[in-house]
């Protein structure tokens, strides 16, 4: 790779330093033996060293473990704090939230849909040849982009690491004025990113399922980000189908009972397996299980790029059409964010109080990669005695896997020219991709090692 | 609209060396005029964007990993050169700093000039605090800094008339 060589490296937040994934095929007579993605994830130190620090600090210190998802992280963790409080933050603050998280989400899905994942589809290298392909669509993508900033901006107190959220609320609320130009220009992209969803719904995609669990949560009457309980749907039981499985669901508490992670060797991430089961997290499942309470101008948007009818139970399971459900997710966060600023009155204190207690508690929330939890236990006087967090990542590394294993094992069935190590680098990148993990971040990341017997 | 002299420091202090960006921001603070715009950034490609007006004057400084490496050593990049730097950077965080201007130059979203002014790096360990080759090497980068800072103030001071779109007026 490239970067073996000289170069200018750009470090950036905290904890994504290291975020260069490795891959490696070991191929067995033209058969995929095993795919292993080599995935540093930093959430496992921040959990060490939350032990011992205050109740009220984890929003601010696992907002670092992001730059992306910070109010993923600090919204997960007021929750989890406050459920050990036995406080439940509800009506205008909640609602505040959600629209800070809206902000994220709508900034953190159109970087990846403009600037990491479209390139794949015009076989352009990285965001600067698609720019000047598709310099229209780029340009619109950067606007709804930079809404999202500036959602993240008013609320959050500025756009990266917010400070202005807290347990029990926030530090300061706004006044409906000062929400006023955020709707102005929340309104001006809303037709921006329903035309997204119908640009990237154009694209070609090739043939693939992931026939793995798909578990996010579910609030009925929501699309849910920030509320209700993971819910699993279940693989389907012939290959490549996108028939609805039955749905289980369990609470938040008992999460960790579901979800159990185990060491590889290969990995400093833990793997997840969801009661024995390889599993996905993320956009795909989100659509599977919430996709009838997307918004209407979501939903539209949905089903005109041919996703099915959400209002029906569409599923999606070819991962390379994650982009197109991405693209609706936005058009939803843009239109909820627009009414939840229109309803807003200022509530009637910025925060509540949480006196710390003896005591245990955990949330999830939809981070944008996917399900993100939280657990804290403290003592009497708030001090932490335990923190777990559980990243969408790691969540998805087994399937991720899987992807590749598949994704290369159709490329090297297919008749004509063997494929190159180059092809099946540029193939998994985009396999891998097509999930939107820390990693991909970067436009060429991967280290390929072909072990071929 | 006139154009406005911005300087950017980028880096995360958390990451030591990285740090430097921001340090010689806070340097610069009491040397430079008071209209000069002062700001940090951690690299996100699109709020770089966001940062500049294409009428601008802008300067960027931050650290570099480089390899082979020699800690400490000052580097000052024109735009066209910072772009061309974009050329195998493998950044781990969405674009790359040379990435970020390839993309504003295929936007159309270049400032009127571009100066950036880096020192390598020899500690991006986590932590805070920088190393002593680049804390020896702070000063004159901080003395590199004001002076392009100066030199864009006294290229505007010269433009004035300007158009908003950064070229030179001409008559309608």
């Amino acid at each position: 790779m490239s970067h073996r060589g000289p170069r200018v490296l750009r470090l950036d937040a905290l904890a994504r330093v290291e975020g260069e994934g490795a891959l490696r095929l070991t191929v067995n007579d033209g058969t995929v033996a095993e795919a292993r993605l080599k995935i540093y994830e930093p959430p496992r130190f921040f959990e060490a060293f939350l032990v011992g620090r205050g109740h009220y600090e984890p929003p601010d210190i696992t907002s670092r473990i992001c730059g992306i998802c910070p109010v993923a992280y600090q919204m997960t963790a007021c929750q989890a704090i406050e459920r050990a409080c036995g406080v439940t933050i509800d009506d205008q603050l909640a609602e505040l939230r959600r629209l800070l998280y809206y902000g994220e989400w709508i900034e953190s899905q159109s970087l990846h849909i403009h600037l990491l994942h479209a390139p794949d589809f015009f076989g352009c290298p990285s965001a600067v040849e698609l720019a000047r392909e598709q310099r229209e669509a780029v340009e619109r993508g950067l606007r709804i982009k930079q809404a999202g900033n500036a959602v993240m901006e008013q609320l959050g107190g500025r756009a990266i690491h917010p400070v202005n959220v807290r347990i029990g609320g926030f530090h300061r609320v706004p006044a409906r004025a000062e929400l006023a130009p955020l709707a102005e220009r929340l309104r001006r992209i809303q037709e921006d990113a329903v035309e997204t969803v119908r640009w990237v719904a154009g694209f070609d995609f090739p043939e693939a399922s992931c026939d793995y669990d798909l578990l996010a949560l579910q609030d009925p009457g929501r699309y849910a980000i920030d509320s209700g309980t993971p819910a699993a749907m279940a693989a389907p039981d012939s290959p490549g189908s996108d028939r609805a499985g039955p749905v289980r669901r369990f609470a938040v508490d008992e999460f960790e009972q579901h979800v159990v992670e185990r060491q590889v060797p290969h990995s400093t991430a833990l793997q997840s397996e969801l009661d024995g089961r390889r599993y996905l997290t993320g956009s795909l499942a989100r659509y599977a299980i919430g996709g009838r309470w997307l918004h209407p101008l979501a939903a539209e948007a949905a089903r005109a790029a041919g996703l099915g009818d959400p209002a029906a139970g569409a599923v999606v399971r070819n991962p390379f059409r994650s982009i197109v459900v991405r693209a609706v997710e936005v058009a939803h966060a843009v239109a909820e964010a627009l009414r939840i600023i229109d309803d807003y009155e200022p509530p009637p204190r910025p925060y509540v109080e949480l006196p710390p207690r003896p005591a245990a508690g955990c949330a999830a929330t939809e981070a944008p990669r996917g399900l993100l939890y939280h657990r804290y236990a403290m003592d009497a006087d708030g001090a932490l005695t335990q923190a777990r967090i559980v990243p969408p990542t790691a969540q998805n590394q087994a399937a991720i896997e899987e992807d590749l294993r598949r994704v290369v094992q159709t490329r090297l069935d297919r008749p004509g020219a063997a494929a190159t190590d180059e092809e099946l680098t540029a193939l998994c990148e985009r396999a891998i991709r097509n999930h939107d993990p820390c990693i991909s971040c970067s436009a060429h990341f991967l280290d390929l090692t072909v072990e071929r017997a | 609209m006139t154009g406005r002299v911005v300087v950017i420091g980028m880096g995360n202090p958390f990451r030591r060396d990285d740090g430097v960006g921001p340090a010689v921001i806070e340097a610069v603070r009491t040397q430079v005029p008071a209209d000069t715009v002062l700001t940090v950034s951690d690299g996100e490609p699109v709020r770089i964007l966001d940062l500049w007006h294409r009428h601008d004057q802008v300067v960027v400084v931050e650290a570099v990993h480089a390899h082979p490496g020699q800690p400490g050593r000052l580097l000052t990049l024109r735009a066209d050169q910072a772009e061309r730097a974009a050329v195998g950077s493998a950044s781990t965080h969405a674009l790359g700093l040379g990435e970020t201007f390839a993309l504003a130059a295929a936007l159309d979203r270049m400032p009127r000039a571009l100066v950036v002014h880096a020192v390598e790096g020899a500690d991006f360990t986590l932590g805070v605090g920088l190393s002593p080759a680049v804390r020896t090497a702070l000063p004159e980068l901080t003395r590199r800094v004001a002076d392009s800072i100066r030199k864009a103030h006294r290229t505007l001071g010269r433009a004035g008339g300007d158009t908003a779109d950064g070229g030179p007026h001409k008559p309608p």
